[in-house]
């Protein structure tokens, strides 16, 4: 992947050789005129656990749809695995699992039946070994017992693992995740978010759309940040959360004190608020800080710097907290 | 031209992917309870017709007079035209209605199910669901027409006399060669739904309403149904599509008339053409929303 050569780059931006989802200026309105998703370009690296965060109605999944070629963009342009979407959808959604807005199922068949239909669906799938892929892929989810149960018999978090075992028919280089731990209790919630992990260990690119905040942070490497239609930010979570900066703690009897030493040592935006000192972190080492302080005599119980949360990230992106837009 | 190198998809389908969602179609269409009630509904139609023929006749008279569907005062005189009165006597509501039921669910009924997407990433193809779809539904004419037509058959050797048989032009032939018709007369019933079946398929990619597309396209049988009855509008008679179904009694003359038919078999190959492609036109073209 990385031995691409530099002459791709050119033709849609950078770095859009070895990624895996490219959009540009994608944009979706639906008939009655309201406008879904607005000139988004989202560049998703392959080998990246994807968190595509958002609070609902804000166009995630009107995106993934135009991503697996279910709905057609009213301008821009999407690429998927380098081909156009939804163009080549033939030839690239084998190569994608995908759960799209929660798990639907026939709930007169069951659920081994379930996933031997979809897996007839698929024309590039070889019919013979299909029975062997769908007692894998349910075994993958923990559905080998519950595989002959008719799935309307399934409890939501069931219908959720047997959609997840539907992603995981074949070796997959896309996975599309739709809000994957809908109605999974936190320990399914947890033996999701470690699949997905182990997916993304094998090589498999996962693209995980989720309005929790926690899971993303917990999941993923990337992350882009939807609202109202529109794309705030996109990068590895790691610098998302560290563009929100953190804030410098100091826990103390002398609050007072505290605050005047920080202010002299050239901390900006120093708040005292009870036996808590908070300020802007400096770029210098933080040991002298601490030095400063105990020199002046400030008696101090702690001292540290409190990461940004993603969510702390959102709300200095959004300038709001995460409500459903209306 | 690179990028597309960049990331090789080659992904050549296998000669036979269509069948293989094709067979699942079939068994997932064939299992489902209401495919299994509409068919239960319509294998009891021949033994209501003849257990009412036996009683009314039990006082001896022939049962003529009283009018009721084609060749049923043959009924007593030989078990084998309760096939062809079955068949006249369901073909005008109870089997296109069932065909109209399954045809209207065939799309709209996955969309409202939400399985329609997850067939379309398999991916399933939009024009090769379709074609399957169409498929399956032929399949189901057919099987509803057999249906009908063997319920028939065992009901009239049950409670009448089987043997040598008189067309409607007054010649003999043998109970072998009347099998023989029968059997040809349920494939140009069959083939009559054909055009209801495109009908309620184009239909049912308008909507993400099972339900909404099977009361469409039962509605419209019906719509057709009353127009075809209503002389004023005769001009309209020979495009509606059920204006030559009953032509099929013509098999049983001697020798046979085609005229009407071809024309039935013409009428039908017409709505499949046009309602098929306004059906592909429609579904490969429209956002999957549902």
């Amino acid at each position: 992947m990385d031995g691409t050569s530099a002459t791709e780059q050119t033709r849609e931006g950078p770095s859009a050789s070895d990624a895996v989802v490219v959009t540009r200026g994608l944009t979706k309105r639906y008939r009655g005129g309201q406008l879904a998703v607005d000139d988004l370009c989202l560049t998703v690296p392959a080998g990246s656990v994807f968190g595509f965060l958002g609070p609902n109605g804000s166009g995630k999944t009107t995106t993934i749809r135009m991503l697996m070629g279910l709905i057609e963009p009213t301008s821009g342009t999407a690429h998927v695995l380098g081909r156009p979407m939804p163009r080549s959808a033939r030839a690239v959604l084998p190569h994608v699992g995908a759960l799209i807005e929660g798990p639907a199922l026939y709930g007169f068949l069951s659920g081994r039946d379930n996933l031997l239909r979809l897996d007839a669906a698929d024309p590039t799938a070889d019919p013979r070994t299909g029975k062997a892929r769908v007692a894998a892929a349910l075994d993958r989810v923990g559905l080998t017992a519950a595989s002959g149960k008719k799935a309307r018999a399934y409890s939501l978090g069931m219908k959720q693992r047997l959609g997840l075992a539907a992603a995981l028919l074949r070796p997959r280089r896309l996975l599309v995740l739709d809000e994957p731990t809908n109605g999974l209790d936190p320990q399914g919630m947890r033996e999701i978010r470690a699949l997905v992990r182990e997916l993304a260990t094998d090589g498999t690119t996962v693209f995980l759309s989720s309005h929790l905040l926690d899971e993303i942070e917990q999941v993923c490497t990337h992350v882009a940040v939807m609202a109202r239609g529109r794309l705030l930010t996109q990068g590895p979570v790691a610098e998302l959360a560290a563009g929100a900066r953190g804030r410098l703690v100091v826990t103390t009897p002398d609050p007072a004190d505290a605050a005047r030493v920080l202010k002299e040592q050239g901390l900006g935006d120093v708040e005292a608020d009870g036996g808590r000192v908070t300020a802007e972190p400096p770029a210098r080492d933080l040991a002298e800080v601490n030095a400063a302080l105990v020199t002046a005599g400030v008696r101090v119980r702690g001292f540290g710097v409190e990461r940004a949360s993603l969510e702390d990230a959102f709300v200095a992106l959004t300038g709001e907290g995460f409500d459903v837009a209306g | 031209m690179s990028r597309a190198e960049t990331v090789s998809v080659s992904v050549r389908p296998r000669p036979l992917w269509t069948l293989g969602l094709f067979r699942d179609e079939l068994r997932t269409t064939f299992r489902r309870w209401r495919t299994l009630a509409l068919l239960g509904v319509l294998a009891a139609v021949p033994v209501l017709v003849g257990i009412a023929v036996r009683i009314e006749t039990g006082d001896g008279s022939s049962g003529g007079g009283g009018g009721g569907p084609a060749f049923v005062s043959q009924i007593t005189n030989n078990g084998l035209f309760l096939v062809f009165t079955a068949l006249a006597a369901t073909l005008p509501f109870f089997l296109p209605m069932a065909v109209g039921v399954i045809a209207g669910d065939a799309v709209a009924g996955e969309a409202g199910a939400g399985t329609l997407r997850y067939l379309l990433v398999a991916p399933s193809g939009r024009t090769r669901l379709l074609l399957t779809k169409y498929a399956t539904v032929m399949v189901f004419c057919l099987a509803a027409t057999l249906v009908v037509a063997v319920s028939a058959l065992a009901v009239g050797a049950l409670l009448f006399p089987l043997g040598d048989l008189t067309t409607i032009s007054g010649t003999r032939i043998t109970f072998g060669e009347g099998l023989l018709r029968a059997l040809l007369i349920a494939l140009v019933v069959a083939a009559s739904l054909l055009g209801v079946a495109a009908l309620g398929l184009f239909v049912s990619t308008l909507t993400n309403s099972g339900i909404a597309a099977m009361a469409t396209s039962v509605g419209l049988l019906i719509t057709v149904q009353i127009l075809d009855q209503i002389p004023q509008l005769h001009a309209l008679h020979p495009y509606l599509f059920s204006h030559y179904w009953l032509s099929f009694a013509d098999l049983m003359r001697e020798p046979v008339h085609w005229d009407d038919l071809t024309r039935n078999l013409g009428l039908q190959a017409l709505y499949a053409a046009v309602f098929g492609s306004a059906a592909w036109a429609r579904f490969t073209t429209k956002d999957v929303t549902a």
